[in-house]
């Protein structure tokens, strides 16, 4: 087991150096050039540097694989770079930005299973009764609503009803948890409500397909009662493929949390990468991607190991 | 007419043993289908009598295994539903019985195994536990006891190494195994009834006759009723006190086990036994299967159900339904030729 974990890990550096690669030269491929934003931003300023000291003082004009090179000699050194705007070191704001939006994500994943196991449950062994159907139609309504939509009229209309607007000033989890927590809630919900949806839907599918299955005529010959029989005989089994689908849903999560951030004004990796990319911040960006890379293949990993302890069928060596 | 009225002695069973331990009373369990209304068992009767082996035969689709799933009420519903009859298990009608009571027969009073090994056991599980579960719910046994318990089980299963085999996970273990592990289960809280449907179809030849030589010594030795359902009558002649012989939901004979190979009264029952190698040996006899399809439930035809496939029918086979008649002691048979 630990063995596997190890290879495991190890198999992850090849991919990143692929995947950095990749996003180091996209990033430069994005329209517009960071140098003539910053000489039209710095047009007032008394003494205004030429484009070529610009250029070199951001070492921008050194060939692409010298720079991606000594970018990468950086990074195993634990250098991410700096800012090309605040000169702030790249590897500080990932540090300081990466908890709130991991809170956030995580948050959005518990909210999401919350709602979506037991509704998925429910609507299974209640197959075609109304509160299926009702829990069917929730989940298609969910589903259909983008998160940006949503989000928005979240924070529009409870503020023209109720005079209610999300907090803006972000307090963060280790000075106030419980002011953070209510702070994050509702982006939590907005962020995990398709993730919600499509997990009922496979929870009530798989919950479905396995109730079928003579093993659980087995357990009803037992004397079971019918609590017993899905609790402990058929939900173990329809979690493997809904343990998937989540890991597979978790970076679309990432992706919608840049968006949520930005509705709600939370200060994470989603909005520093916003920003970022807004100002051709190449090794901002860069640094947000391979950490969202990294964050990505490491919830993979977790998803094949707990293949292991839902399936004795899946043994890793 | 106050006096208690007693109970009319009738053969040598009553004498035995007094009334039956199961007795199922026109019994008719149907299924909706997209095809209409499908009669699976159809005013089906039959008793079981204490420490008796009954082997229920008959071809794929005759009712048998939807006639074992109504007896512990399991019939999935929908589709299906038991619509009329009486199950009267120790005196007690089974289909009266309250939800939680009839969850207190099941696995307890009455056990069953089912035909596929391969597919009944679950396979997130640990066998030990699955094996001990009824003792923990029937019993309230704590977990500790119950894998103690259930590797004990294992043991009077002849499971080999039983204590490496109680934490072991279904997958780890071959067909003939799990099956020893589903009977270890029905075994748990020692029943008065065990239902073996089919136990043994979907294994190999070579290790069909030790589960169910298994099946018949523990089932013996724990004085439980057996109710044997197979497709297969040699097997019926090697362990079956006495046998029911159902076709498209009927019973259609019914007889001592003995009886019935010497005397087989329905041109369906010697059909069945032409189409399998006898235990006795003659081997030079071939086997002959029966000509025909087995009937279609959704539209069975008005006379007796097995008319079509018939050799000796007459037009008054065809034409009505021939009720079950006895024709000798406790020997019935449904056939119009047996008049
Ligand atoms: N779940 C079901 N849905 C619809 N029809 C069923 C179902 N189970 C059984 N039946 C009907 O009952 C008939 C008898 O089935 P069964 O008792 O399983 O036969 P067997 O004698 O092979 O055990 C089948 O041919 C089918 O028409
Ligand atoms: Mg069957």
């Amino acid at each position: 087991m630990r063995a596997y974990v190890v290879r495991r890990l190890l198999a992850l550096i090849p991919t990143l150096l692929f995947v950095s690669i990749i996003v180091f030269v996209t990033v430069r491929l994005i329209p517009g050039d960071v140098i003539d934003m910053m000489l039209t931003q710095n047009d007032l300023s008394a003494d205004k540097p030429s484009r070529e000291q610009l250029v070199q003082a951001l070492g921008l004009d050194r060939p692409m694989p010298e720079q991606y090179l000594r970018w990468l000699g950086g990074i195993l050194q634990g250098d991410f770079g700096r800012s090309l705007w605040q000169s702030t070191p790249v590897l500080d704001e990932l540090m300081h930005r990466l908890p709130v939006t991991f809170e956030l994500g995580l948050l959005a994943l518990i909210v999401g299973l919350v709602i979506a196991m037991p509704i998925g449950i429910y609507s299974a062994v209640r197959q075609d009764t109304a509160g299926d159907i009702a829990a069917r139609s929730f989940s298609i309504l969910l589903l259909s609503v983008p998160s940006f939509w949503l989000g928005t009229m979240v924070t529009v209309f409870p503020s023209i009803w109720w005079g209610w607007s999300p907090e803006v000033n972000y307090v963060r989890f280790t000075d106030d948890p419980i002011q953070n927590l209510k702070q994050m809630i509702v982006p939590a919900l907005v962020l995990g409500a398709a993730l919600s949806a499509v997990t009922m839907r496979m929870t009530r599918t798989m919950m479905l397909e396995v109730l079928r299955q003579d093993y659980i005529r087995t357990a009803w010959a037992k004397g079971l009662p019918g609590r017993l029989v899905v609790m402990r005989h058929a939900l173990r089994n329809a979690l493997i493929p809904v343990v998937t689908l989540v890991g597979l849903q978790a970076p679309l999560l990432i992706g919608g949390a840049v968006i949520i951030e930005q509705i709600f004004v939370i200060p994470g990796m989603g909005l520093l990468l916003l920003e970022a990319v807004n100002q051709r911040d190449y090794p901002i960006v860069t640094g947000v991607f391979l950490v969202v890379g990294l964050a990505v293949m490491l919830i993979n990993l977790a998803v094949d190991l707990s293949y292991g302890m839902l399936d004795p069928r899946v043994r890793h060596r | 007419m106050n006096a208690p009225v007693k109970p009319e002695l009738s053969g040598t069973d009553e004498a035995r043993g007094g009334a039956p331990l199961l007795s199922v009373r026109d019994l008719v369990t149907r299924f909706r289908t997209d095809r209409g209304a499908v009669t699976a068992v159809d005013h089906v009767s039959f008793d079981v009598r204490a420490g008796e082996t009954l082997a229920i035969v008959g071809e794929s689709g005759s009712g048998k295994s939807v006639t074992a799933l109504s007896i512990l009420r399991l019939i999935p519903d929908p589709p299906g539903s038991i619509e009329s009859g009486q199950i009267l298990f120790d005196g007690q009608d089974l289909l009266g019985l309250s939800e939680a009571e009839i969850r207190a027969v099941r696995g307890n009073r009455i056990a069953m195994i089912f035909q596929e090994p391969m597919s009944s056991l679950n396979p997130a599980l640990t066998v030990g536990m699955q094996v001990g579960e009824p003792i923990h719910q029937h019993r309230g046994a704590p977990w500790a006891k119950v894998l103690r318990q259930a590797r004990d089980l294992l043991g009077r299963v002849r499971m080999s190494d039983p204590d490496a085999r109680v934490g072991a996970y279904p997958h780890q273990f071959s067909g003939g195994m799990r099956q020893r592990a589903m009977i270890a289960m029905a075994l748990a809280c020692d029943p008065q009834l065990i239902i073996a449907d089919e136990p043994t179809t979907a294994l190999d030849v070579t290790v069909q006759a030790q589960i169910l030589d298994l099946l018949q010594d523990l089932a013996k030795r724990a004085n439980s009723a057996l109710i044997l359902i197979t497709h297969d009558l040699g097997v019926v002649a090697r362990y079956a006190d006495r046998v029911v012989v159902m076709y498209a939901g009927r019973v259609v004979e019914t007889a001592p086990a003995r009886e019935l190979y010497a005397r087989p009264r329905h041109p369906y029952t010697r059909g069945l036994m032409a189409s399998v190698p006898r235990l006795d040996g003659d081997t030079a006899k071939r086997l002959v299967p029966i000509e025909g399809q087995p009937p279609d439930l959704s539209a069975l035809p008005p006379g007796c159900a097995f008319a079509p496939r018939c050799q000796e029918a007459t037009e008054t086979c065809r034409l009505s339904r021939p009720p079950l008649r006895a024709v000798g002691t406790r020997h019935q048979v449904a056939c119009t030729l047996e008049n």
